[in-house]
């Protein structure tokens, strides 16, 4: 009986020394394939950004080889002069910092008092306009521009900076933000700077917009990304390269004559991405959670 | 002295009143500024979209000519239009489907809060941030059919080279495939912190319910998550009937059409064609789609925003 019992424990921790053993081999496994997963995810997902920059310090010779190679033999960075030199580079470039910091600075203006005047006030007509504001959020460029190409050109605006900038002089998504921001400021604070004898301005910069600081900086984040990065806009609101900004110079490239140059493309496409890449290098977790806090709301 | 304070009093009660009608007038001095540009430059080109197909006008010339519902029917006649509409929906059909799916799967393989996974949704995010255009120019490189790295890969498994770009049976996949690059850590992203956002509570109630990986998928995350999902759709709908970038520079919409969208061919039709009413006809059909979707958007903004 008691020989039996030790033999039952020798196989019970038989048994379960292999189950640990099975165990640890399936772990492994496992962490094997969650490994080869994530190569793969940094493969597809990053490499051909790094394909943009190789073949950007390729020479002609080498971006015609076949199979193509993985580096160039010798880096070629006089490419980089030779893409900006090929287009205006520096005024696409000048264009696109008018445009942008225009779009930025005007939005300022008229977001903040909209914001904080549907949050704040009541009056007749809020809800209506408050709807209008909302709905105009999901009308797409892509739908007005045609009705508005006519409009500009009767008020002889085409090619200038006004067609780019005046449409997005301010934006529904942003004020939609700062007023859900605004509404959550405590009523008490408030009437306790009024009490002090705050006038309606102070009390804006001193107490909301110092509360609004991380909206205010997303609103900004994703304005200056999707401004910078129009390629819709400039292109179809101009007829010339007079106010044209750096997304569409670069993509003008591809219409030369003699066949695309991709060596000179990419090192041009380099330099487009360069500010975005570096503002996201800097800034991707809030970036990140700037893009996806419409989605969690 | 009397007279002095009757001056007086009348005096403050115009203040007062000049006052309160600044007081009245202030919300709407606010919000001007925004009101008015928002009326004049994208809801009132809507309106106008709407005149416009209603005349036969080239763009240049200064008369415009009426023709009623002419542009409309000569658009609801043309295969064109047609194939130009089945393009549009396969298009957002396979963008939504691949975009969530695919979106889900690096989701559920990435939800845990470790570095590395932080650094991997950082990588699968970062093409999301950058213009389409560099996108599109840095795709057609890759994909071109000679030199390109795509045909590269395949040659060195022994494949032979695909036309991405030029097959009529390719090019709408191969834009798909794009936009599906890009966009997927978006839906990765939104729909990790859906799945961060279920409480424990519930998988500890099916692990002492002995239920399986698929049972507690089933019946516990996916009908936690699918608003999520179904907003991402919402929001990647309207996204895909707005495609435009990709076509203009890799494509034209061609070739023989295979890809030309109803936004690129509002586009030719207004500019390069130079037939402004009927380039606004198709306007009002993507509208109409726009407006669908939109409708179905703030249903469920609302819904989601009265949870919170």
């Amino acid at each position: 009986m008691v020989f039996d019992n030790a033999q039952a424990n020798a196989k019970v921790a038989l048994d379960f020394e292999g189950i640990a053993r099975r165990r640890a081999a399936l772990a492994w496994v496992s962490r094997i394939g969650r490994w080869a997963v994530n190569i793969l995810l940094v493969l597809v997902f990053f490499f051909p950004f790094f394909w943009m920059v190789s073949s950007s310090l390729k020479t002609l010779g080498e971006t015609m080889q076949f199979p193509p190679t993985l580096l160039p033999s010798e880096p070629q960075w006089s490419n980089y002069d030779g893409a900006i030199s090929s287009i205006p580079f520096g005024k696409y470039l000048l264009n696109s910092v008018i445009v942008t910091l225009a779009v930025l600075a005007l939005q300022t203006v008229t977001v903040v008092p909209a914001a904080y005047a549907f949050s704040q006030y009541r009056f007749r007509g809020r809800g209506l306009l408050f709807g209008v504001t909302l709905v105009t959020m999901m009308v797409p460029a892509q739908l007005v521009f045609l009705p508005l190409f006519v409009l500009f050109a009767k008020m002889q605006m085409i090619n200038t900076y006004w067609s780019l900038i005046l449409p997005f002089a301010t934006s529904a998504f942003n004020i939609f933000m700062l007023r859900q921001t605004f509404n959550q400021m405590p009523v008490e604070l408030i009437e306790a700077a009024r009490l002090d004898g705050a006038s309606e301005f102070k009390i804006i910069v001193r107490l909301f917009l110092p509360m609004a600081k991380a909206t205010l900086v997303t609103c900004a984040l994703l304005t200056f990304i999707s401004t910078w990065n129009d390629y819709f806009w400039p292109l179809v609101l101009t007829t010339n390269d007079a106010v044209r900004t750096l997304p569409v110079g670069v993509a003008s490239m591809r219409a030369s004559e003699s066949g695309i140059n991709y060596h000179l493309l990419m090192a041009a496409n380099v330099l487009l991405c360069l500010p975005i890449m570096v503002v996201y290098l800097f800034a991707n977790k809030h970036i990140i959670k700037a893009f996806s806090y419409i989605g969690d709301k | 002295m009397a007279a002095a304070a009757a001056l007086q009093l009348e005096a403050d009660k115009a203040k007062r009143k000049s006052h309160s009608v600044l007081h009245a007038i202030k919300p709407y001095l606010c919000i001007a500024p925004a009101i008015v540009i928002l009326a004049v430059f994208w809801v009132y080109p809507i309106f106008n979209m709407g005149y416009l197909s209603l005349f036969k006008w080239d763009l240049i010339s200064p008369t415009m000519k009426f023709v009623g519902l002419q542009n409309f029917q000569k658009l609801f006649a043309d295969p064109q239009f047609w194939q130009t509409l089945a393009n549009t929906l396969i298009y957002t059909v396979f963008v939504v489907g691949l975009g969530v799916g695919g979106g889900l799967l690096i989701a559920l393989f990435l939800k845990k809060r470790t570095k590395t996974n932080g650094f991997l949704q950082a990588v699968i995010f970062s093409p999301y941030v950058v213009s389409l255009a560099s996108i599109a120019l840095l795709w057609m490189w890759i994909m071109n059919r000679d030199f390109g790295l795509l045909n590269g890969v395949l040659g060195f498994f022994g494949i032979s080279a695909v036309d991405w770009l030029g097959d009529t049976h390719v090019t709408l996949a191969s834009l798909i495939l794009i936009s599906v690059w890009k966009s997927i850590g978006y839906d990765a992203l939104i729909l990790v912190s859906a799945l961060q956002g279920i409480p424990q509570h519930l998988y500890e109630a099916a692990r002492l319910d002995r239920a399986g990986a698929w049972a507690t998928f089933r019946s516990i995350t996916f009908p936690m998550i699918s608003p999520t999902m179904f907003f991402l759709v919402i929001v990647d709908v309207i996204a895909s009937l707005k495609v435009f970038e990709t076509i203009q520079i890799m494509t034209q919409g061609g070739p023989q059409n295979a890809t030309n969208t109803l936004v690129f061919s509002l586009y030719q039709y207004g500019f390069a064609f130079n037939k402004v009413g009927y380039a606004a006809a198709i306007g009002m059909v993507l509208l109409v789609l726009i407006a669908v979707f939109s409708v179905v958007y703030f249903k469920v903004l609302s819904k989601r925003v009265h949870y919170k």
